[in-house]
């Protein structure tokens, strides 16, 4: 088991390290210079002293060869510093930081969102086959799949916010200051996020339970004259999410997908936000550490995945 | 005297897509206390359905249409499926083991959990004691080392250890009839036989009865007393298992006999039936045995389906218009 985790954290490292690779060099295949872009939006370049730029490009290592440039970004990585943002002038981590704890605070309650009524509903459609309950999830969760997230924002925003006025329209307010009003103001970005993935989840939940319904360890467990509760709960519902769970690590990886749209729409100050600014910015320093940050979090979330797939299924080894 | 188990008339039918499939159409039989009788028939005959439309197990599109299960001299079949009463019968009166050893333990669950729950149920046992009388169980089928291995998962036991484990599961709860559904048919020949003495062994010590279903006559001679002989959704021939051996009446019988590898038939070649049992969906209304049989005669071509007719022996009946003993004085090939 500890052998797998570390052979699966070496991997991780294999990963991120391509992820590195791909990322500075796409961004800087890109036409445009990020200095030129930065101080044409704060000053007149043509008015600058031409050493004034050349120093700049030096702060910023950008006059050294491209492959110098990746190699030293490396060093400082593993040094723990992330670089210097050319748009922000200030430190990457320090503003990853700021915006980290926003992304999560959105992302898990969505990806939390997503998977219990997801897991719920399906699990109840699939036991009141062919029930007008089961008709309904259907048809909603069909809709679900195929609505876009940002038409839906919209509509969303549209309804409660401008019409009803019971819910804020944009911006984020840290739990920590005011539980409720965050509460308030994280309800129809969660609401965006987690839709498609209640959706997802409750087909591939009520699928799932029709298969296991049908097998003989489920008609042996009637047979023992459990009542409907004690055979769903312990006999149907623990094998029918482990085909879910394989594919949670690949729903982590929407949620975050899903966040740079969504963040952008309801204006939250999240990693999303900022990556789209960064990348309108053409801020490599930012852009980088971003992709960065996210390979890191999808890879242990997707680790975290697969050690608890072997708790709900005894018969996976770790070797 | 009042039998423990009398089934009546019992019609089950599948709604199909390709019309209504009549899988057990007018079963009767009975078990006595503590007796053994065996069920037999070639695959598709309705064996496993008519045992599940005794412990009304019966899903859709199935439908348990008619008929009477007098079990204790109540008709179980008015109870709801999932009624308290059915339930209390269903794993604690009258428990069921399946043909599937390798399928039929939940993969996700130790031994502990799936013996313990019955236990729980129908004996009201707490969680300690449920788990000492489920290691005991476990000794009691032969499992080695049960403390060490009642935690274990199914998928680290073969087949014949978790056909055993299966067998203690039934008899956990001490009920009064096991119903075996072909137990070993999965499994080699060797543990096909120890576990055929390991389940009449058990049933002898919990005093409960046996329904040994299987399509292997060859299975049940040894241990059954009465013979219940399927085709097509109807029993066709019944009697003591000394009288099916000895004066078998119906062409089917016969047909079974003779692909039966036996004792006394050591160096003879073993003939299968011809032909393959009937679409149970559009049933002809004459014999259904008829386009098989070697001894048809124009009656059974013109007249419709049989009906059970005692014959001489002691509760011998046959499903079948001609005198086989008279026709054919060599009655086994
Ligand atoms: N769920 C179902 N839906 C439709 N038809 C079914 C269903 N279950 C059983 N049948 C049909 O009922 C008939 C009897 O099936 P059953 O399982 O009782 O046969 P069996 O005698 O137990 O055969 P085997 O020796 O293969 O176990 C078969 O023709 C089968 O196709
Ligand atoms: S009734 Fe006729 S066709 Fe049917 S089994 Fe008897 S002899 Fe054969
Ligand atoms: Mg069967």
């Amino acid at each position: 088991m500890l052998s797998y985790i570390v052979r699966r954290l070496l991997w991780g490292l294999v990963i991120i390290w391509l992820v590195t690779l791909i990322v500075f060099f796409v961004i800087r295949l890109l036409p445009g210079d990020p200095l030129l872009i930065y101080l044409a939006q704060n000053q007149d370049i043509n008015s600058m002293p031409r050493e004034q730029i050349d120093a700049l490009y030096r702060e910023y290592g950008l006059d050294k060869p491209i492959l110098v440039q990746y190699a030293n970004w490396v060093f400082n990585l593993l040094r723990g510093d992330l670089g210097l943002s050319i748009t922000y002038r200030q430190n990457v981590g320090k503003l990853m930081l700021e915006r980290l704890p926003v992304t999560l605070h959105v992302g898990m309650t969505g990806f939390i969102v997503s998977l219990v009524p997801g897991v719920l509903v399906g699990l109840i459609a699939a036991m009141r086959r062919a029930s007008w309950i089961d008709n309904v999830v259907t048809i909603i969760s069909y809709t679900g799949i195929a609505i876009p997230v940002f038409w839906l924002a919209y509509i969303l925003i549209y309804v409660f916010g401008l019409r009803l006025k019971w819910l804020p329209i944009a911006g984020y307010v840290s739990p920590f200051e005011d539980f409720w009003l965050s509460t308030k103001h994280l309800i129809m970005p969660v609401i965006c996020i987690s839709l498609p993935g209640i959706a997802a989840t409750a087909r591939q939940m009520r699928s799932s339970v029709l298969e296991i319904a049908s097998q003989d360890y489920v008609r042996t467990a009637w047979s023992k004259g459990l009542a409907e509760k004690a055979v769903v709960c312990r006999h149907i519902l623990k094998n029918s999410l482990i085909p879910i769970i394989t594919l949670l690590g690949m729903r982590i990886g929407f949620i975050f997908g899903g966040s740079v749209i969504v963040e952008n729409i309801f204006a939250i100050p999240g990693m999303g936000r900022l990556l789209v600014g960064s990348i309108f910015a053409q801020d490599y320093v930012v852009i980088q550490a971003n992709a960065l940050i996210m390979a890191v979090i999808i890879i242990l979330s997707n680790l975290l995945v697969d050690i608890s797939y072997g708790w709900f299924d005894p018969r996976i080894r770790y070797d | 005297m009042e039998r423990l188990l009398e089934v009546k008339d019992l019609k089950t039918y599948f709604n199909t897509d390709d019309g209504l499939l009549k899988a057990v159409d007018g079963v009767s039989f009975y078990v006595d206390e503590q007796e053994i009788i065996g069920v037999v028939g070639e695959s598709g005959c309705g064996k496993t359905v008519t045992q599940l439309s005794v412990m009304q197990l019966i899903a859709r599109p199935g439908k348990i249409v008619g008929g009477e299960v007098i079990f204790e001299g109540r008709d179980i079949l008015k109870y709801k499926p999932h009624g308290e009463e059915m339930r209390a019968i269903r794993g604690g009166k009258i428990a069921m083991i399946f043909q599937e050893p390798m399928t039929s333990l939940n993969p996700v669950l130790t031994l502990n959990q799936q013996l313990s729950e019955s236990l729980m149920l129908h004996l009201k046992m707490n969680k300690e004691d449920a788990r000492k009388r489920a290691i005991e169980l476990l000794r009691l089928v032969g499992i080695p080392s049960p403390e060490a291995r009642i935690d274990d998962y199914p998928h680290q036991f073969s087949g014949g250890m978790r056909q055993r484990v299966m067998i203690a599961m039934g008899l956990s709860c001490n009920p009064k009839i096991l119903i075996a559904d072909e137990p070993t048919t999965a499994l080699d020949v060797t543990t096909q036989a120890q576990l055929l003495e390991l389940m009449t062994e058990m049933v002898e010590r919990f005093r409960s009865s046996l329904i040994i279903v299987t399509h292997n006559l060859g299975v049940v001679a040894r241990y059954a007393k009465r013979i219940y002989i399927m085709y097509a959704g109807k029993i066709v021939e019944e009697g003591t298992c000394k009288e099916i051996f000895k004066h078998p009446r119906h062409p089917y019988t016969i047909g079974l006999l003779n692909s039966v590898p036996r004792l006394d038939t050591v160096g003879k070649r073993l003939v299968p039936i011809e032909g393959l049992p009937p679409n149970l969906t559009n049933m002809p209304d004459y014999c259904a045995f008829l386009p098989r049989c070697p001894y048809k005669t124009e009656k059974c071509r013109t007249s419709p389906m049989p009906d059970l007719r005692d014959v001489p022996g002691e509760g011998h009946r046959v499903r079948c218009y001609v005198d086989i003993a008279e026709v054919d004085n060599v009655t086994v090939k």
